[in-house]
């Protein structure tokens, strides 16, 4: 009797198990559904559209007459606004980190890190409506060539949107240092400055800079800031005062519209949102890496 | 955690989960009407359908932005009741509703007076002629024509930006055709949306800039905008350069640019009683309605014809495949639909 | 000594400047609330809960955008939280470390940083065509709770490895099997953590806008969604599309919109570090 109990309870135990396996395999099915998905419809897109034109041509008119399908204009675009982006978010992002890390006290601490997160938790669409009606027409005070659409307000304010990934990352590797090694430089003499800079800023580069690759990715990947306020206008330009076009938002300008299956035009943003997951994926890989491989070992 | 807690969890969730279900049964309509296509008919049809909605809370309607290609491709497959329009229906058009045995039944609503805009503080643009702009716009541009001092001389030595609607829109096939002599024939390097809400904006905030879109926007936005008068150098038709207006288009004399814009209707989606209930609303209060949104209104006559055509269930397109031309004088097209 | 003196001066001047970088994120912060409250407050109203959408901005409210964000949030919960601390679990404490589950785990760790937009591209492709879900709420749900699969599974797997192991050991001595220690003593001790993450991952999903403009979530719609096929519009995108009006009364309404978005999201995370807290204060161990 007991024994047959102890039996069905070993069954109920392995289906349970058996569950939660599969719902962990799931992840697997997404990142293969993402593959396959991208891939098929890219495929198919390069049966029409030579590999070499999407690399090299100079212009993105894939839906016109004169049709051109080269990627570098999009490129451009997420280029650029990534670039504005951790020019903002780097340094702020940075000093911040080490304020926080060796000079603040534990109270100011507590109450600046949360509050910093806040500014990772607003929604993107609510930067984009700040960068198109605050920042811009702010800007055009100073600027006054200044578009409508353009890359320095999307890119500023998506540099504010990651400062705290980068302040939040950079200081966590800097706090994962031993005080130990704070210790000896104090003891000789050194100051905060010089402890950050000599001491904790090397041993924790390889998670800072792990940090700054993710930022980097975040802007890459970025939709809403730069499809409300960059413009819808490919254009192989490093010029940020005027409309330009991300690979992001030409993705979202045809979802818009109609997308019926099987044309070349649903094909070209299965082509964009594939590039755009190699890059991202990259990215995320090297930083990962960066973190493993140099990750210094104390204790 | 203790039993309270979680019983009390649980109630505010199924409490929850409840009010949704009962929001759906409460505001319960099974009847829908989906509507899809140009951006430029949108104005119209959204101001009817908010106001059939207040007459007829029973009915619900749908209206999408996909462009007149886009909403054609999905009325052709039997997805949509109503398909807006602001060109007439091609003849591939025709053929996939063929294919899936689609009929349709062709309803002018409106005209539109189709507008070339520029910034207000674009000083040095009076007007624009035909031919001025067709350089401006044509596929050989391309990359090649980006200069203001390159449309005419004595304009400034400053780069075109250029704003208009994508390769879905129906205005953006009217104005091909009429300016560049095909539809479809125009360069592909200009901010293109088929929102022309973005194209507003757009040419507000940029000096530079210069683009078109239908009638009614540039009415809605006046304070942000400049109209460009257009000379067509046909003199038969009004001398110099005509800006668009109630008269100039009811007239005939704002050309190429003055164009019908329509609905097609599924002749299967019109037995079912709300679509049919919509459609005659539609065109009994269109005339009001489109005045309200900037478009011109069409004759009495023609929407008690368009109505006699919807109830009388006659097919086919008169403005489309049997070749009215664009340019061509509203009578004229007129007395073809007749 | 005037070298001692040069870094003495700068190192308070990079206390300054550290101020000063803390200070720029958070006045940056105070801006942006002030300006969307000063454009948007007046707006808010009982009447903008409970319009639709409208032509005329003074009329147009975000009725059928909140229900949609209650239905896509319920279908999204609904799907993601068995999935993903169901999966947390088995990783944190059933799987064995062999190369599949470094596999999964390195998979997991990927998807986290995919950005949203290439969700809506899977979900427009296996969702909306293959499976013919077409552009309705189950499209969208399982869209979103594909995105944040990987963060509730992070998280679960963070907060069940707070649980100390001395508390499983007790378990299996007095006779307990695997599951049963899981059920009785590992999730309730944790439970605080894992909502927190959970109440997190939520909050990121309610200001979703790109993936669900991708699988073809419309932007007017001026009625109630009555079942899981029914097309849908949901909080951002309505904000988005009144941000794409040029007309000036709709600023308001997108910033009023945004008002009760960011709200939403802020109450949300302090919900969730409030629960943190509370847990942490609770757990003797």
């Amino acid at each position: 009797m007991l024994l047959k109990r102890r039996a069905l309870l070993k069954i109920k135990e392995t289906l349970i198990e058996g569950l939660l396996f599969s719902f962990s395999l799931l992840s697997v099915f997404t990142t293969l559904g993402i593959i396959l998905v991208l891939f098929f419809e890219t495929f198919e897109f390069f049966k029409e559209v030579p590999v070499l034109k999407f690399l090299t041509d100079t212009q993105w008119t894939p839906l016109f007459i004169n049709k051109h399908f080269g990627i570098l204009p999009l490129l451009s675009g997420t280029f650029l606004t990534t670039l504005i982006a951790i020019l903002v978010a780097i340094p702020v992002g940075l000093v911040g980190a080490v304020y926080l890390s060796e000079y603040a006290s534990l109270k100011v601490r507590n109450v600046v890190k949360p509050l910093l997160e806040i500014l990772a938790a607003v929604p993107t669409v609510v930067y984009g409506y700040f960068a198109l009606l605050f920042l811009t027409p702010l800007l055009k005070k100073v600027i006054p060539s200044l578009s409508g659409f353009n890359a320095l307000s999307s890119g500023i304010v998506m540099g504010i949107m990651i400062i705290p990934l980068i302040s939040s990352l950079s200081e966590d590797a800097m706090r994962a240092v031993p005080m130990g090694l704070r210790e000896g430089a104090y003891a000789v003499g050194s100051n905060r400055l010089q402890v950050s800079l000599r001491i904790v800023l090397p041993a924790a580069l390889s998670g800072i800079i792990a940090a700054f690759i993710l930022a980097i990715s975040r802007a890459v990947g970025e939709t809403m800031i730069v499809a409300i306020a960059a413009g819808q206008q490919p254009k192989l330009t490093l010029n940020p005062l005027v409309p330009v076009e991300t690979i992001t938002a030409y993705i979202v300008q045809i979802s818009l519209g109609d997308t019926p299956y099987g044309t070349l035009e649903y094909r070209t943003i299965f082509a964009c949102g594939m590039s755009l997951f190699i890059l991202t994926f990259i990215l995320n890989i090297v930083s990962f890496k960066l973190k493993m491989r140099f990750q210094e070992v104390y204790e | 955690m203790n039993r309270f807690l979680k019983l009390s969890v649980f109630g505010i969730i199924a409490v929850f989960l409840s009010c949704l279900l009962l929001a759906g049964r409460v505001f319960a309509a099974s009847k829908l009407v989906k509507v899809d296509g140009s951006s430029t008919v949108f104005p119209i049809t959204e101001a009817v359908a908010e106001e059939f909605q207040k007459a007829n809370s029973g009915i619900k309607v749908m209206v999408g932005i996909s462009g007149t290609g886009g909403g054609f491709k999905r009325f052709g497959r039997g997805e949509t009741d109503i398909s807006d329009a602001s060109r007439p229906i091609k003849s591939k058009e025709v053929d996939l509703c063929r294919e899936n045995n689609i009929e349709y039944i062709e309803l002018p609503v409106a005209y539109d007076g189709l507008s070339v805009i520029v910034n207000p503080k674009n000083t040095w643009v009076d007007y624009l002629t035909v031919g001025e702009l067709k350089k401006m716009w044509e596929p050989a541009g391309q990359a090649v024509v980006t200069k203001w001092s390159e449309i005419r001389d004595g304009f400034p030595d400053k780069e075109i930006r250029l704003f208009g609607p994508g390769t879905d829109s129906g205005t953006f096939d009217y104005f091909t055709e009429a300016i560049c002599g095909a539809s479809g024939a125009s360069r592909g390097d200009y901010t293109a949306s088929e929102d022309d809400n973005v194209l507003v904006e757009g040419i507000a905030s940029d000096t530079n800039a210069l683009g078109y879109f239908g009638l009614a926007y540039y009415e809605q936005n006046k304070d942000k905008l400049k109209v460009v008068p257009i000379d067509d150098g046909n003199d038969a038709n009004g001398k110099g350069p005509i800006a668009p207006s109630l008269e100039s288009v009811m007239d005939s004399t704002y050309q190429p640019l003055a164009r019908p814009i329509f609905i097609y209707v599924s002749v299967k989606a019109a037995q079912k009683s709300e679509v049919k209930k919509f459609v005659e609303f539609y065109l009994k209060n269109a005339a009001g309605l489109v005045k309200e949104v900037g478009y011109i209104p069409l004759p009495d006559e023609v929407y008690k014809a368009g109505l006699e055509r919807f109830q009388k269930g006659i097919t086919g397109s008169v403005f489309g495949v049997k070749g009215a031309k664009a340019g061509m004088s509203i009578t004229e097209l007129l007395r073809m639909e007749k | 000594m005037n070298r001692k003196l040069l870094n003495k001066r700068l190192d308070e001047g990079f206390n300054i400047l550290g101020i000063a970088s803390i200070a720029f994120g958070l006045i940056v912060l105070l801006v942006l609330i002030i300006d969307v409250f000063s454009d948007g407050a007046a707006r808010l109203s009982w009447s903008f809960f409970n319009n639709f959408p409208s032509r005329k901005p003074e009329l147009a409210g975000i009725l059928s955008a909140w229900v949609g964000t209650v239905w896509i949030m319920a279908i999204t919960a609904l799907i993601a939280l068995p999935l993903g601390i169901g999966a947390g679990i088995y990783l944190e404490e059933y799987a064995r470390k062999n190369h599949l589950t470094n596999f999964i785990e390195i998979n997991i760790a990927n998807l986290a940083g995919v950005p949203s937009v290439i969700y809506g591209l899977l979900g427009l492709g296996l969702f909306v065509r293959y499976f013919n879900l077409d552009r309705s709420i189950l499209a969208g749900g399982l869209t979103l709770a594909l995105l944040i699969l990987p963060v509730i599974i992070l998280s679960t797997r963070e907060a069940l490895r707070a649980v100390p192991f001395s508390i499983r050991e007790a378990s299996y001595a007095s006779g307990a099997t695997k599951w049963q220690t899981v059920r009785h003593q590992v999730l309730p001790a944790a439970f605080g953590s894992i909502m927190t993450g959970v109440i997190l991952a939520m909050s990121r999903a309610v200001g979703e806008t790109a993936p669900l403009i991708t699988i073809g979530a419309l932007t007017y719609i001026a009625f109630l969604p009555q079942g899981l096929f029914d097309p849908f519009t949901v909080l951002p995108i309505q904000i988005f599309n009144w941000v794409s009006r040029p007309q000036k009364g709709f600023f308001a309404n997108a910033a009023a919109g945004i008002i009760i978005l960011l709200g939403l999201t802020l109450i949300m995370n302090a919900a969730a570090i409030f629960l943190r807290h509370h847990y942490q204060k609770k757990i003797r161990w």
